[in-house]
């Protein structure tokens, strides 16, 4: 059943642009984003129980370094690229420093108010990031010579670097580091008694998350060529953070359903009225109420129901 | 010479309001261990109130204005812990993501009932005089809002401190079994304190207006300041939220008048620093 499933997936996604016009082509594009960016905040929830408010901070300043660095300052991409991820990385593992003094609640909060400080930044700081304006007119880069400016050129491209990372985040989540960190999310004191280092495994687990939260935003770059403000503000680490919640935090394919559906909703909804936040806020309130555990761990009870096996 | 001494008192007033905000926030994570992130929307909410109350009935008075709002905000905010976060009581995480929601639809619903642009709150006829003190001038409205500032931080200590209700809040923060074991209604408080806090943010949104006035987004400029003074002074503790509210008033005012660009950065120094040395609060106590 999961190879079957594994097998389309892994035949129908690449063949993609042949089949689907240019919208649809581009929307999925946007969804690998989201999926990336949903599945490394998904270690920090789902596989660290470290729930952060704030993980909009890596996608948004990767995006402005590279932005900054290849509009203004005349970089290179694959230079630019390089020192985007670096700071975003680098921040992220100040950023973790002081978010992991605290845990749980603390936690999301200080991760919150961090965030929103960078927000503040991006606003209020015109000299440097143009303000409310945004930076516009800026490139895909060519990898080998390859232009990324048609939609299914960049389809492929996405895709590539979706599947990879997602490969190496099912790596980093069942070797034995990943066993350690789901033991540190449980039982942190018996842990620490095992010699376990739960702070460092936290951390270390902070910048790995960070860096590939700083991936997704330069392909969220990338594909928009303009980078604004909002990408920062709690709007965005809220709707990554209701698609792991909505697909089921903890589990490798969860967040990749729900960051699909929540970018599903947010393009259909947006289509027909312009309330995006409320909607948001809705459906916030219905998955926490009626669907906690998530919608694809809600859906593998069902089957198992369905075939008359226990769950 | 002037300048400081007004940057001084524009500080001292936004330490009040961010008192009026950061108290009731701490007050319902001490009791409730709850990060209530709808807490700037209430606070926006009692902003907007006021604003469409002053402005269509002149003459009104801001004290019973902020007071409606105060008992209207603390209404809605009952209902939405007796209804919605009630039900999650086991799910601590559920409860913040419940409150993010409600916070983006109360912010959205502003926005459609009162629009884009900001509606500035008028100040009360019998304030806007300036007084003048040891040969300065200030605005008379920003020092009698330090004086409420104070007086509500005095109010909330006697209630506290010196009230049956107090004691029996105080030891279901301490014990919130041990409480519930020897009759305490713990979930009866819940609901008060909630209200409480609720209110004293939608009361201190409409005394904001004339210093702030009411737009979008004034929820999402209010509730990190008032993270940024919990987690400073101590998460649950209202003499905490009291030195944070000012330490952040005049590093936020004072940011803002010399170095603009960097306010933003600058704010959040003394958090690293004290996070750094003492990851519970400057009076916050550590907790189980």
């Amino acid at each position: 059943m999961k190879w079957i499933l594994g097998f389309i997936i892994a035949v129908l996604l690449p063949l993609l642009p042949l089949l689907a016009g240019d919208f649809y082509v581009n929307l999925a594009s946007q969804i690998l984003i989201a999926a990336i960016f949903a599945l490394s905040l998904n270690l920090l929830v789902g596989f660290g129980g470290m729930t952060s408010l704030g993980h909009a901070s890596y996608l948004g300043v990767a995006a402005y370094i590279s932005a900054l660095l290849t509009g203004r300052y005349g970089f290179e991409h694959g230079a630019a690229a390089a020192l985007s991820i670096l700071g975003t990385v680098a921040m992220a593992g100040f950023f973790g420093v002081i978010a992991l003094r605290a845990t749980g609640l603390g936690f999301l909060m200080i991760t919150l108010a961090l965030s929103q400080v960078l927000w503040g930044l991006a606003y209020r700081m015109a000299s440097v990031t143009n303000g409310d304006n945004g930076i516009a007119g800026l490139s895909r880069p060519s990898p080998f010579g390859l232009s990324l400016e048609s939609p299914a050129a960049f389809y492929w491209f996405a895709l590539i670097v979706t599947a990879f990372a997602f490969l190496m985040m099912a790596i980093f989540v069942s070797s034995s580091f990943g066993s350690s960190l789901k033991g540190v999310r449980d039982q942190p004191r018996r842990m620490a008694a095992l010699g376990f280092n739960p702070w460092m495994i936290r951390w270390i687990t902070f910048v790995y998350a960070g860096f590939w939260g700083a991936v997704a935003g330069l392909l969220y770059v990338y594909y928009n060529k303009y980078i604004h403000p909002t990408s920062l503000s709690t709007t965005s680490s809220a709707e990554a953070l209701l698609g792991v919640i909505a697909g089921g935090s903890g589990t490798l394919g969860g967040p990749v359903v729900g960051a699909a559906l929540v970018l599903l909703l947010k393009n259909y909804a947006s289509a027909f009225i312009e309330r995006w936040n409320m909607l948001l806020g809705l459906v916030f309130l219905f998955i926490v109420l009626v669907m906690p555990s998530g919608i694809v761990p809600g859906l593998r009870t069902l089957a198992h129901r369905l075939r008359g096996r226990p769950s | 010479m002037q300048f400081w001494i007004i940057q001084g008192l524009n500080s001292l007033s936004l330490g009040g309001l961010l008192f009026l905000l950061s108290s009731g926030f701490s007050l319902i994570f001490g009791l409730m261990r709850l990060a209530n992130l709808t807490h700037g929307a209430f606070f926006m909410l009692g902003t907007y109130f006021g604003a469409v109350a002053l402005r269509s009935y002149t003459g009104l008075n801001i004290w019973i204005t902020a007071l409606g709002a105060g008992i209207a905000v603390a209404a809605f905010g009952g209902l939405f812990e007796r209804t919605v976060l009630r039900r999650l009581q086991a799910n601590p995480l559920g409860q913040v993501l419940v409150t993010l929601g409600m916070s983006f639809i109360i912010s959205d619903a502003c926005l459609v009932l009162w629009g884009g642009d900001s509606i500035p709150v008028p100040t009360p006829h019998n304030l806007q005089a300036p007084t003048r003190l040891f040969g300065f001038v200030f605005p008379t409205y920003r020092l009698v809002l330090v004086g409420v500032a104070v007086a509500t931080a005095i109010a909330l200590y006697v209630l506290m401190e010196r009230t049956r209700l107090g004691a029996m809040i105080r030891a279901g923060v301490d014990d919130r079994q041990m409480a519930r074991a020897v009759g305490i209604p713990v979930s009866r408080l819940f609901t008060i304190v909630f209200c409480l806090g609720a209110g004293i943010a939608g009361a201190g949104g409409v005394l904001g207006g004339p210093i702030l006035s009411a737009y979008p987004g004034l929820d999402a400029d209010m509730l990190p300041l008032a993270l940024i003074v919990v987690i400073l002074g101590g998460i649950g503790s209202l003499f905490g939220a009291f030195i944070g509210s000012f330490i952040i008033g005049f590093i936020y005012t004072f940011g803002t008048a010399l170095v603009p660009d960097l306010a933003y950065i600058i704010l959040f120094l003394p958090m690293i620093v004290v996070i750094a040395f003492r990851p519970q609060g400057l009076f916050g106590r550590v907790t189980a």
